[in-house]
């Protein structure tokens, strides 16, 4: 019986031939990831461990990403905390304000993850290095503490879904419409445990954002992780980004999925989920009239450049609906400065919107775009769950950067093309 | 080892958002989360819970975030068992690491009511309902979970091990 690709840089890890589906391994880890808000949890885990000090300086990343520049004094406690515990450890890899950007977006652009690497995070989203054709999942604080003194993790070999993207989406459907697609189809435990392997000559039409952003929401899906297949653009994008050596699997031609997906990528329509759940997604062309309060183009799922680029080409010339609040974030110094080059800042600020430095901040409710009771948010962000950006009683609808800039521009959830696009 | 309590019920996809909200998440101690557990999705649980009462839901338990701080507020609330019919993966994990015991178990959480009387046998994995008179078999843990979770957790199991 042949190996998915997951379980391929699974047994590599684990210094086994083999492993199947079910089976518990230990597996020797690459890189080793926590952010602000997991951070200090595992260092307070850590305190209680016979072994104090950390396996390899090189193989942690400390990114202070959800709350800063702080937003409240607690915040900046820990922050502090993972800032005191970086310089005692002399951890490399410590990304502060200044150097910091949004974790998913940050660990590839600097090259901290490469293809048939093995990746934990203390954060769901984690997910997102499969892009690279990683094994990438998120874990907690606990697991972070013990990786970051052992430098190993337990794993239950996953089994896999296999989705085979075909042909090429058409001019305003990104990754975000794919993924979305996926959840709406499967639910959002439709991959629960599972790894998500993606295939298929489609692949070729996404770009690496694309297939960040499709990774990054695997979890969505309640999947363990998502990747894929490594070719030129994976190379490519490796190359420009820290260039390290990288192994390429590939899944054994009698590999065993679970079930096996085709998608038709160049039938997909733009895609939103609806409150309160990724899996309520919808068609454009399909639901009324939805007025909305707030757009946030932005997060880990579509913070990338493609992503504001798009954005920016839909916003130029024209302006923010009234009453409509947009909160641009590039999710890296880096990024944010690429569309400052670019002239995309200058967009953003003349039709209206505000352009935050980078931080985790509204996806999750943290600040700087909180909504009130009853306020609507077309959000490029990854969840949509009660409560999830502010009040209870407020709403968030998922959609991809070009649905999300168009319905700043329109005051209402649209696509592009109602703009003439 | 056996728990007793009464139940709080839920449906599906319970997620850590609700289980703790992100306005909370600057706070670290598990005491302090605890004051907000389930905020979001029944204000009322806080005021009503007792130590070693029970959370019964359906599928898809602690779905989104890997904040640890979601089974920490619940093991701080005092709650001792969480049944459902599944699990998010990083729940699972999270709460196998900090001692928080859970039974998959889809008979249990469909026929457990809010409000009824539960004892918890997790040598046998077997669930007692003893307002209903009825007893579920839940999903054991494999030996090696079992290891960590007798050992009080990951943390440790490791300094056994060590």
């Amino acid at each position: 019986m042949g190996m998915t690709m997951t379980q391929k840089i699974l047994a590599a890890h684990a210094g086994l031939d083999r492993v199947a589906a079910g089976q518990l391994i230990e597996a020797s880890l690459d890189m080793v990831l926590g952010n602000d808000i997991t951070s200090p949890v595992a260092i307070n885990e850590m305190q209680k461990m016979k072994k104090q000090t950390v396996f390899d300086r090189d193989k942690i990343a400390l990114v202070m990403d959800h709350f800063i520049p702080n937003k409240d004094i607690k915040s900046a406690e820990n922050c502090k905390c993972c800032r005191d515990f970086a310089r005692e450890h002399e951890i490399t890899n410590y990304f502060d304000v200044g150097a910091m950007g949004i974790e998913h977006a940050l660990l590839p652009e600097k090259g901290l993850v490469t293809a048939g690497e093995a990746v934990i995070g203390a954060d769901s989203h984690t997910c997102t290095y499969g892009a690279l054709g990683a094994f990438s999942t998120g874990v907690g604080s606990t697991d972070m503490a013990a990786a970051m003194a052992t430098g190993k993790a337990w794993f239950k070999v996953p089994s896999a879904l296999k989705f085979v993207l075909t042909g090429k989406p058409s001019k305003w459907v990104s990754g975000k419409d794919v993924i979305l697609h996926i959840i709406g189809m499967i639910g959002v435990d439709g991959a629960l445990y599972r790894s998500m392997e993606f295939s298929g000559d489609g692949v070729a039409h996404l770009s690496m954002d694309d297939r960040f952003t499709i990774c990054n929401m695997a979890i969505e899906a309640g999947g363990k992780n998502g990747i894929f297949p490594v070719d030129e653009k994976t190379i490519e994008y490796i190359k420009e980004h820290g260039n390290r050596p990288y192994t390429v699997y590939e899944p054994d031609e009698d590999a065993v999925y679970e079930a096996e997906y085709t998608i038709d990528l160049s039938a997909l329509k733009p895609t939103v989920a609806f409150p309160h759940l990724p899996e309520n997604t919808k068609e454009a062309g399909t639901f009324g009239e939805i007025k909305i309060d707030q757009a946030v183009i932005g997060s880990c799922t579509n913070g990338r450049i493609q992503d504001i680029r798009q954005a920016a080409q839909i916003m130029k010339g024209r302006k923010v609906a009234k009453d409509v609040r947009c909160i641009v974030i590039p999710a890296t110094q880096a990024i944010y400065l690429q569309a400052m080059r670019e002239g995309l800042l200058e967009i953003f600020i003349e039709a209206g919107a505000v352009v935050s430095t980078p931080t985790c901040g509204p996806c999750l409710g943290g600040y700087m775009g909180i909504l009130a009771a009853g306020e609507r948010c077309v959000s490029t962000t990854n969840r949509n769950f009660v409560g999830r950006m502010g009040h209870v009683e407020s709403e968030v609808y998922l959609a991809s950067p070009a649905v999300a800039a168009a319905s700043a521009i329109t005051g209402k959830i649209s696509c592009p093309e109602e703009l003439g696009l | 080892m056996q728990v007793k309590g009464r139940v709080f019920k839920y449906g599906d996809n319970v997620d850590t958002d609700v289980i703790i909200p992100a306005r909370y998440l600057s706070a670290t101690s598990g005491e302090e989360l605890a004051k907000h557990c389930m905020e979001d999705i029944d204000k009322e649980f806080i005021k009503k819970v007792q130590p070693g009462d029970l959370i019964v839901a359906q599928k898809n338990f602690g779905c989104g975030s890997s904040r640890e701080h979601a089974p920490l507020a619940i093991k701080c609330a005092g709650v001792s068992c969480v049944i459902a019919e599944t699990f998010a993966r990083i729940f699972y994990r999270n709460a196998i690491n900090i001692g928080l015991p859970i039974i998959e178990c889809p008979e249990a959480s469909r026929a457990i009511e809010a409000g009824d009387e539960i004892e918890v046998d997790f040598d046998s994995g077997t669930i007692f309902n003893r307002t209903r008179n009825e007893s579920y078999k839940g999903q054991a843990f494999p030996p090696f979970m079992q290891k960590i979770i007798s050992a009080g957790g990951l943390i440790n199991y490791i300094n056994s091990e060590a």
